[in-house]
């Protein structure tokens, strides 16, 4: 009993809240790295598309709340999300136009881009809280939880209860089929597999006959959906708030890093080992071990680092990772 | 910069000719930052309390005052002091109503309402720390320390018969006061506190406070926060995670948002805020009604009571000299004499002009006790049914 008391403590606070955190983390750095292996520089205004493409999507839903239409007992903004990417799409190739396919012309070094996409970021901020302003904003009309407390206790008379949130599951759920989806047209399509050629070598993929432009649109497009999915689960998760996904940026860098920038597979692998490492080493375990080993009940509450430091945690990963292993678990390209 | 030069030279010629004179108040709130929505309507009701004073004519022989804004930005000390710094030097105030945020209001004091001979009063500042400040006797306060906050929560959460719980609080000034006010006297009154810890504001997920909390224990979670803020994300993932059901609200929490957020699932929680009933509340909403804004905004009787304490105050020293008044402000609000009420300024300022002592009663029911600061009088709250109940005042 008591070892089950354990786990099930573990799974509610730990094992769940870091699965969906990192489901969420790992779309983001998805798009980091795909965008790094491309179009090869940083896209730090990535957070910021993520709040855009969500915003997008926020209004959308408004609009269908307007008219009727719900998908209870999911959430209605999945209904609105393909919506959402379109726009969120647009605006990510008009921004390629406007400002860094000059660049591109130019073949000038990857920080300069770098430095266009931190003016990017500012831009996007700015029209995110002109569009839906800086409140917080809740959009998550479907049915709250799948196991609630209360059930969960009655069901099994444990005396701790197991909580699994429906966010949490749409969030699992759609990050494994937008997973799926991407690998399957990398891998297995012509267009996809242009684009992994053109990422490889650039010069080698145009003497091939492959349209550059095309690429480069298509990559702007697949970045727009994995944002945009990502920045509206984060929300319905969460809550959406426009300063929370500039937040959110250090850990999808440190993710898409720590997997290997360019690597998709590194991009999902980095996304849950920095949400596991951030929950686990702020989580006490005072409790757990209290279930584990009865008749030690410690002082202390077992926590290796107060929970103000959580973000503390993606830096350390960051540079341990940078300095034994600059390219990363899976082998993307070095820094 | 020659008409200024001009008309300070000209005021002071007329300061000193006790004639009738422009009197400058400061008003020093958070304009822009984390307070900006309270900001408004405070600021709004110290200008209230001006216009009436200047409508009767009778303060210091006629004088007339007007009111001069600077912000505080709530969080960011060093711009705080620069701000007052500019209006006590550049536009010569008489007297402050602020600062609005406890850390700010400390170091304005300390490093410019002392070095000048200032007298502030602050509307909305809780932290106990400025009841033992080194003031010289200009410092004083219509709002209630957390101190006394602190005690009247413990013996709440006592008397409802909870016996241990854990305390979070947000990472400020107002936080850790009143978080460490209330751990210590209810641990004096035998309460068991099993950890006291911070969270910061403006995040986007608090799963890991609340598992933190959780491991902790209690039978019931004090939130020492903001409403509009990490306050309502610690309350959602406690609920959501089942790792307390039952919560203790000081006033940063209680509002309408926390009815519209969670409703039925606060059925046996419960809570106080500063408050006043009464006479003086109705007059002072009536004011602000007629006057086109919200009354019973945060603070926003506390605002005009310091106005109008300022003016009395002079108005019973016959002078604007802060060095002057500042012995007369505690007279002013405390028996005995005449009871003054929202919109009976001009009374209060003519009886004090004859020589006779007033009571300020103002829309706080003003009572300052100790080194200048509010007695307090707290609205007890509780959440059954969904909706937020007055079930008791003490």
């Amino acid at each position: 009993m008591d070892i089950l008391n354990a786990l099930v403590a573990i799974l509610n606070f730990v094992v769940i809240p870091a699965a969906a955190y990192g489901a969420q983390l790992a779309l983001g750095a998805l798009g980091v790295t795909l965008i790094y292996g491309i179009l090869r520089f940083s896209n730090f205004a990535h957070g910021d598309t993520m709040a855009f493409g969500a915003a997008a999507c926020i209004i959308v839903f408004w609009g269908l709340q307007a008219l009727g239409i719900s998908l209870h007992p999911l959430p209605t903004a999945l209904l609105a999300l393909p919506v959402a990417i379109a726009v969120t799409a647009l605006l990510m190739i008009a921004t390629d136009r406007v400002v860094y396919r000059y660049y591109r012309a130019k073949r000038v070094d990857p920080i300069i881009m770098v430095m266009a996409s931190v003016g990017v970021m500012f831009v996007m901020n700015g029209l995110t809280r002109i569009i839906i302003g800086v409140d917080e904003i809740r959009f998550d009309d479907g049915a709250r939880f799948v196991i609630n407390v209360a059930d969960f206790r009655a069901w099994t008379g444990l005396s701790e209860g197991l909580a699994l949130r429906q966010s949490q599951v749409v969030t699992l759920v759609v990050t494994a089929l937008a997973c799926w989806a991407l690998f399957w047209f990398l891998n297995r399509t012509r267009s996809g597999k242009a684009m992994r050629a053109y990422s490889d070598n650039e010069d080698l993929a145009l003497l091939s006959g492959i349209d550059p432009d095309r690429i480069v649109r298509m990559t702007w497009i697949i970045a727009a959906a994995l944002a945009t999915t990502a920045g509206v689960l984060y929300g319905l998760d969460k809550s959406f708030k426009a300063f929370n996904y500039f937040q959110i940026l250090l850990p999808i860098f440190a993710a898409a890093i720590v997997g290997g920038l360019g690597n998709p597979v590194g991009a999902v692998a980095g996304g849950f080992i920095v949400a596991f490492s951030e929950v686990a080493i702020t989580y006490p375990w005072r409790k757990v071990a209290g279930y584990l080993f009865p008749g030690w009940q410690p002082e202390g509450l077992l926590q290796l680092l107060s929970t103000e430091y959580k973000f503390a945690v993606s830096f350390v990963i960051l540079i341990v990772v940078l300095l034994f292993r600059p390219t990363g678990l899976f082998r993307g390209k070095s820094v | 910069m020659k008409k200024f030069l001009m008309a300070t030279a000209a005021s002071a010629i007329l300061a000193g000719a006790a004639s009738a004179e422009d009197i400058k108040l400061g008003i020093s709130m958070g304009f822009t930052g984390p307070l900006e929505s309270m900001s408004p309507n405070m600021a709004a009701s110290v200008e209230l309390a001006v216009k009436e004073a200047n409508d009767s004519g009778k303060l210091l022989d006629g004088s007339t005052v007007s009111t001069v804004r600077a912000d505080n930005t709530c969080t960011d000390a060093a711009a705080a002091v620069a701000a007052v710094e500019r209006i006590v030097t550049g536009d010569r105030i008489n007297g402050l109503v602020g600062g609005m945020c406890s850390g700010e209001t400390i170091a304005t004091l300390e490093r410019v309402g002392i070095p000048n001979g200032l007298v502030m009063i602050s509307p909305s500042a809780t932290s106990p720390a400025l009841t033992d400040i080194e003031d010289q006797g200009l410092f004083f306060r219509t709002s209630p320390s957390d101190a006394r906050q602190g005690e009247v929560m413990a013996d709440l959460t006592l008397e409802k018969g909870v016996q241990s719980v854990a305390v979070t609080y947000t990472n400020n000034d107002y936080g850790k006061g009143l978080a460490d006010s209330f751990a210590q006297f209810y641990k004096e009154k035998g309460g068991t506190v099993t950890v006291v810890s911070a969270h910061d504001d403006g995040k986007a997920d608090y799963s890991a406070e609340v598992a933190a909390l959780a491991a902790a224990g209690g039978d019931a979670l004090v939130v020492a926060g903001y409403v509009d803020q990490g306050g309502s994300g610690i309350v959602r993932g406690a609920l959501d995670s089942g790792a307390f059901s039952t919560f203790v609200f000081p006033d940063g929490m209680i509002g309408q948002a926390l009815v519209d957020r969670f409703g039925a699932e606060l059925e046996t929680s419960f809570g106080q805020n500063p408050s006043s009933e009464g006479e003086g509340r109705d007059k002072f909403n009536a004011l602000t009604e007629a006057a086109g804004f919200d009354g019973n905004s945060a603070f926003a009787g506390e605002s005009y009571d310091a106005a109008a304490l300022l003016m009395l105050a002079m108005a019973a020293a016959n002078s604007s000299d802060p060095k002057v008044y500042k012995d007369k402000v505690m007279d002013v609000a405390n028996e005995p004499g005449e009871k003054i009420y929202p919109g009976e300024l001009a009374k209060g300022i003519e009886l004090l002009s004859q020589g006779q002592d007033v009571d300020y009663v103002g829309a706080t029911s003003v009572e300052l006790i100790g080194p200048g600061e509010s007695a307090g009088v707290y609205r007890v709250l509780d959440f059954a049914g969904g909706t937020m109940n007055v079930i008791g005042f003490r």
